[in-house]
């Protein structure tokens, strides 16, 4: 990248190269991520969009590791953490955090939520004693702006906006480098996405974090990303700063994409061409061949089904998926 | 659109008043909701969870739990009668017939048991009397209407042998068997993904143009609303705080909930350096409405009154009214925030 992100100084954090993901589903493989290449760059927030199927959660599992990858290899800072162990694996997870869709879901019902917040911070020994913890807790509460009395409540007691709060907190726990947020608004209701949203835009600047940001909502993505990849059946088919992403979209699958997301203004509703796209998402274990976006691409040419697309930067910054028929 | 402004009254609801008994106490669902549905229309009814907006839509069909729902006032008036006081017997000649509904789950809205075709047929012989061959056909008719291909092959199939999109696709020809006038659809596009959503919503548009049904639109989805609607109404607390046109709503709104939601959501043609303003706090709990504007804890131009007294509505032009002490004449002049009207 020759222009300089406004978040971001430009040294990749993350490097992915190839990274391959297959769940085995009786006697095939179900190709969730196959083969991605991508830098996450410190500081930044790099968007994942696609439809549900095309593997970004996997991604971002396979990151921090909640699944094993299948091929490829995944640089931290430098170090290959594919192959790390023990009490390595340890020390990762805590440079490295998540924040999940459902809040509800991942917090323990029965526990008290200081006491779930704390348990990154038991696991990893970083309290002395029990004022400490209880220290931090409470400063961790207040920083995603809630009360350190709530440290005694149950999980029952908060509304869903106040749970994706108590899910940042406990990510935070840990002072965290990476933090992956998959889905982290789409349970919540408008008016307090934004709320969480500007949440971990804050803590992002006072804590220099790098996100990477799965959603399926392209609004929000584009609001809160620097770079945004867009993702189809396991690949990824485009990848540029955001601003470029939706001004210049190149490939055919971002461009329907782009134009399907319905805008909240209805002069620009009636006035937009749309693409709709025919059909749905082809099983991701059996694929199409060559290109995957071909048997629902508007402008697909026969050449697509016989090359295998070539991942390319065609511009400072922007990637793409060249398949013959648009390259 | 003009077609849909002139047509007259097809549904009016009005005062409309529903509680639900729980161990906790009674929730104030909806506290004296009215809107009319005018013929070939789009109505969209918006609001964030727990505003009353389903409630008020399964009232009108009448599909509220008996046990513990309490219908505490107002009138539905569907073709001279009352919907929320027909007899069971009667209502069931006109739900799933003259009002239809879709839901947003497709895949609980249907039987997993049963062959696609087979439901489909259902409501066609019990309303409308067709014999299990001539239901047969109609239902290969219907799948094709809604853009399913291969459609004499998907009659056979199983609802799991679907794909989410195709599956709402059935659900919508079910809706549509009876040919209803009105066609109340919850959500249907929130399960879905965004290309598919668009196809969905394309199929609505066409569907009501074709065939000259009433719609109402129940979504939080500003940008399904702007996609779709004709009228817009927006519910918080279980109250319409507004109600108005397309345009009126989007470009000149007249109450600060509204101004909330607009300036809450990201555009994807807003700057970024932009922070979203977001609504503070959350929504008043429906055990203990507040009595006054129930927006009032979460409002920055609340005044003292705003807690005490619930406002009337204010009318603006023929269509659009908001309820809101701001526009009282004592009130101070309050600038809405910069970008709504101007959200491009």
């Amino acid at each position: 990248m020759t222009e300089q992100s406004p978040n971001g100084n430009g040294r990749a954090l993350l490097e992915v190269k190839d990274l391959k993901k297959y769940f085995r589903v009786g006697r095939e493989a179900l190709k969730a991520v196959d083969g991605i290449s991508v830098e996450i760059k410190k500081g930044e927030t790099l968007g994942l969009v696609g439809e549900s199927g095309c593997g970004k959660t996997t991604v971002g599992r396979v990151l921090v590791r909640l699944y094993e990858p299948s091929g490829g290899e995944i640089f931290y800072n430098g170090d290959d953490i594919t192959k790390v162990k023990g009490q390595d694996t340890k020390r990762l997870h805590r440079k490295m955090q998540m924040i999940f869709q459902d809040p509800q879901a991942s917090l323990n019902p029965r526990m008290v939520i200081g006491d779930s917040i704390a348990e990154g911070i038991d696991i990893h020994g970083l309290a002395r004693d029990k004022r400490e913890r209880l220290e931090r807790v409470h400063e961790l509460l207040e920083t995603v702006g809630l009360n350190k009395e709530h440290a005694n409540r149950y999980p029952h007691e908060f509304s869903g906006g106040q749970r994706q709060r108590i899910g940042v907190a406990r990510a935070l726990a840990v002072d965290p480098e990476f933090i992956v947020a998959d889905e982290p608004v789409s349970a919540l209701d408008v008016s307090i996405q934004a709320q969480v949203i500007n949440l971990m835009r804050r803590l992002q600047e006072e804590r220099s974090l790098t996100y990477l940001f799965i959603s399926h909502d392209l609004s929000v993505v584009k609001y809160i990303s620097d770079r945004i990849g867009v993702m189809y059946l396991g690949q990824l088919v485009e990848m540029a700063d955001s601003d470029e992403l939706y001004e210049n979209p190149l490939h055919p699958y971002t461009r329907a994409l782009l134009s399907a997301v319905p805008v909240p203004d209805p002069d620009y509703e009636t006035e937009r061409e749309r693409t709709v796209l025919q059909g749905d998402l082809p099983s991701p274990v059996n694929p199409p061949s060559g290109c995957r976006f071909r048997t629902r691409c508007p402008q697909a040419v026969e050449a697509a089904a016989h090359v295998e697309p070539e991942w390319r930067e065609i511009k400072p910054g922007h990637w793409i998926q060249a398949c013959p028929c648009f390259a | 659109m003009a077609a849909a402004m002139n047509g007259d009254n097809n549904l009016q609801v009005k005062d409309l008043q529903i509680s639900f008994t729980t161990y906790a106490g009674e929730v104030q669902a909806v506290r004296g909701v009215s809107f009319d549905l005018r013929r070939g229309e789009t109505l969209a009814i918006v609001g964030e969870s727990g505003s009353g907006k389903t409630v008020t839509a399964k009232s009108l069909m009448r599909l509220l739990p008996e046990a513990n729902t309490l219908i505490k006032g107002g009138e539905a008036i569907f073709e001279g009668q009352d919907l929320l006081k027909l007899s069971e017997q009667r209502m069931q000649k006109i739900r799933g017939s003259k009002i239809a509904m879709v839901f947003q789950d497709p895949m609980t809205s249907l039987d997993p048991t049963m062959r696609v075709g087979k439901q489909i047929a259902e409501s066609l012989k019990k309303h409308l009397g067709l014999s299990g061959q001539r239901a047969k056909e109609r239902a290969v008719e219907l799948l094709t209407l809604v853009g399913i291909p291969n459609p004499e092959d998907r009659v056979k199939q199983y609802p799991h042998q679907f794909s989410g999109g195709m599956r709402q696709r059935v659900v919508i020809a079910i809706a549509l068997a009876c040919d209803p006038q009105i066609l109340i659809a919850d959500e249907p596009t929130t399960a879905l993904d965004v290309t598919i959503q668009a196809q969905i919503l394309e199929l609505l548009r066409e569907l009501q143009e074709q065939l000259g049904m009433s719609v109402i639109l129940i979504t939080h989805d500003l940008g399904v609303v702007a996609h779709t609607a004709h009228r817009v109404a927006v519910m918080y607390a279980g109250k319409v705080v507004e109600t108005g046109t397309l345009r009126e709503i989007f470009y000149n709104p007249q109450m600060p909930y509204t101004w909330g939601l607009l300036a809450s959501i990201p555009l994807p043609t807003a700057d970024r350096s932009q922070e979203l303003i977001p609504i503070p706090g959350s929504p008043p709990d429906m055990l203990d409405p507040p009595k006054g504007c129930p927006f009032t804890a979460r409002c920055p131009y609340s005044m003292r009154i705003c807690a005490d007294e619930m406002p009337e509505y204010t009318t603006f032009s023929r269509e659009h009214k908001a309820a809101c002490w701001l526009h009282h004449p004592m009130a101070p002049n309050v600038e809405p925030p910069v970008r709504v009207g101007g959200a491009r």
